[in-house]
């Protein structure tokens, strides 16, 4: 399934914000995690993460900083600030309020909207 | 990570990414490195998954984006390393020739307008040489009126903004000459001092046009504001030159050009240059790195030290600082100069980075000079009363608080981003908060000081 670029942009914030509160992470495991929660569904070109995070960075949300890899490649490792987590809990607020408005109307209309697609097939 | 058969080649191809990469200008190096992790890993991962080498390589660069996509997104998230094309151009085909001429050809027009407009009052009989305060007063209502008309015509500025903006030039021009001064009093010099410095701030929304709300688009004026005061200072040089051959050639067949560089030369080559200066800030970007953060971290050491030194100079001997008049103008200045070095090196600063060895040398040197500052002060509040409260002291005194303020808080906030409590952004946008504080103080010794003190 294809999402529109418009809600992938919007949705980077709090799912970055969210990631990284479950412990401290870097560039392509947030990428995975993503892949894992939304069973596939939700497909970031790769490098369109980084100014997602530079952004984030550079409003205080979280800090960066350079360590060795597991193999020894420096690698940037990414952890979210206190007001990185007040962020998110404006964030989640705006989102359930989105999310209570569609689901309401959802209900209301009888139409059945196709459930989500089977996930697509992976590389890797 | 089994060493591969094929590593070698892979190497290879990864090291032409990356040089490819590097040619980006929005990319850093360090990005670079941070995206080359990220592919080595999807490389990894697919090979593990069973895809032979080059086959994990190209699906991994394809997942990564394409990379003008890629360098267009880091460009938006990192305006500051770009701002020059940006500025120049919104999007990223690069000025197509016509457009570059039809720009030189307006520029030009304007500093020949601008020369012109100088030597205007002379033809209707004002006498430069017999009214020079009037001239130095007039002078930025010359030259900066169409500095921001330019900009208006390349941002295409709207209707009302270019309204307001001529309003405001108006107006300046009314105070500038409606009062009723007392000659050789220090009111009017001081208006004079400070009208263009209240007309840079109309200059300023001319050239940042609707981004002026935004701290980006007062950091790019800020920028500007520094590049055009090293290309007019090399101008100026250029000009020297070119002023001493003029009279060296023509005295070596008895003609003295004195009274033409006097009259023609240099009122109207100082008034175009600011144009053309201009001009060249905006056409030239992309080929000389910004000047004014290189000057910077050259000087910031150097002042560091000698203030460091002072202070403890100071402390050492125990020596007062001997006031005269020209004291507080002095500490003014040093100040002046400390938030130019601070707002230079904020500008060019990546401000994602962390707190590096700079960054206290940057702290020192603010809270140096507070010090210096506040000595100085002390030791003017003491004997005010013996001075009297004259218009330059008050402005003198006026523009030492508002420096103080700015380079005060300055610290507090540069001070809490070396602790890890606040982000760097803070400090940026405090610089750029700050901004409309000079003209209006400007502002109020041009409309206000010269009735207040009875125009003397």
């Amino acid at each position: 399934m294809e999402i529109n670029k418009d809600l992938v942009a919007a949705s980077s914030t709090p799912i970055v914000l969210a990631i990284l509160s479950e412990g401290d992470s870097y560039g392509y495991a947030i990428i995975k995690r993503v892949k894992e929660l939304s069973g596939g569904n939700m497909e970031w070109t790769d490098g369109m993460l980084y100014p997602v995070l530079h952004r984030l960075e550079r409003l205080g949300h979280v800090e960066a900083r350079w360590e060795a890899s597991e193999i020894g490649r420096r690698r940037k490792y990414y952890r979210i600030t206190p007001g990185g987590r007040a962020q998110l809990s404006e964030e989640r607020r705006q989102w359930q309020a989105v999310d209570a408005t569609l689901h309401g109307i959802w209900g209301s209309l009888s139409l059945s909207v196709p459930a989500a697609a089977e996930p697509l097939p992976q590389g890797a | 990570m089994a060493p591969l058969p094929d590593a070698t080649m892979l190497e290879e191809q990864i090291g032409q990414w990356r040089s490819y990469l590097r040619r980006r200008q929005a990319i850093h190096t360090v990005d670079v490195a941070e995206l080359e992790d990220h592919l080595r890993e999807q490389v990894a991962n697919l090979v593990q998954a069973g895809l032979a080498t080059d086959e994990a390589f190209l699906v991994a660069v394809k997942r990564m984006g394409d990379l003008d996509a890629l360098s267009r997104e880091f460009a938006r998230e990192h305006s500051e390393r770009l701002w020059k094309q940006l500025v120049v151009l919104p999007s990223d085909s690069g000025t197509p020739p016509a457009a570059a001429r039809t720009d030189a050809v307006v520029a030009f027009a304007l500093a020949v307008g601008a020369a012109l407009l100088v030597k205007l009052p002379a033809f209707f009989g004002v006498d430069p040489e017999k009214n020079p305060v009037f001239y130095v007063h007039n002078v930025p209502l010359f030259v900066l009126p169409l500095l921001a008309a330019y900009f208006a015509w390349k941002r295409r500025l709207d209707k009302t903004l270019i309204r307001g903006l001529a309003a405001a030039f108006v107006v300046a021009g009314v105070f500038a000459n409606i009062y009723p001064w007392v000659p050789t009093g220090s009111t009017q010099s001081l208006s004079a001092l400070h009208l263009p410095m209240a007309l840079w701030f109309a200059v300023g929304i001319a050239y940042a046009g609707s981004r002026w709300r935004h701290v980006a688009g007062r950091m790019d004026f800020i920028r500007f504001s520094g590049e055009l005061f090293i290309y007019y200072v090399l101008i100026a040089l250029g000009g020297g030159v070119f002023t001493g051959f003029t009279l060296m050639i023509f005295e070596a067949i008895g003609i003295n050009a004195e009274r033409f560089v006097q009259l023609w030369l240099l009122p109207c080559g100082a008034a175009g240059a600011v144009l053309v200066g201009s001009w060249l800030v905006e056409a030239k970007q992309s080929v000389i790195e910004n000047m004014a953060p290189v000057l910077t971290r050259l000087f910031t050491p150097l002042f560091a030290a000698m203030l460091v030194t002072f202070l403890a100079t100071l402390l050492w001997t125990g020596r007062g600082i001997g006031i005269d008049r020209n004291v507080l103008i002095g500490f003014d200045l040093l100040l002046a100069l400390v938030l130019g070095l601070l707002l230079y090196s904020i500008s060019a600063r990546d401000p994602g980075k962390a707190p590096g060895a700079f960054d206290v040398v940057q702290v020192v040197v603010v809270i140096a000079a507070l010090l210096a500052d506040a000595v100085a002060l002390s030791a003017i509040a003491a004997r005010i009363s013996e001075f009297g409260l004259s218009p330059n002291r008050v402005a003198a005194l006026g523009e030492n608080v508002i420096l103080l303020v700015n380079l005060g808080w300055s610290a507090n906030l540069y001070v809490g981003f070396l602790r890890g409590k606040r982000s760097f952004a803070d400090l940026e946008r405090w610089q750029t908060d700050y901004l409309p504080v000079y003209p209006a103080w400007a502002a109020l010794v041009v409309i206000v000081f010269p009735p207040l003190f009875g125009y003397l």
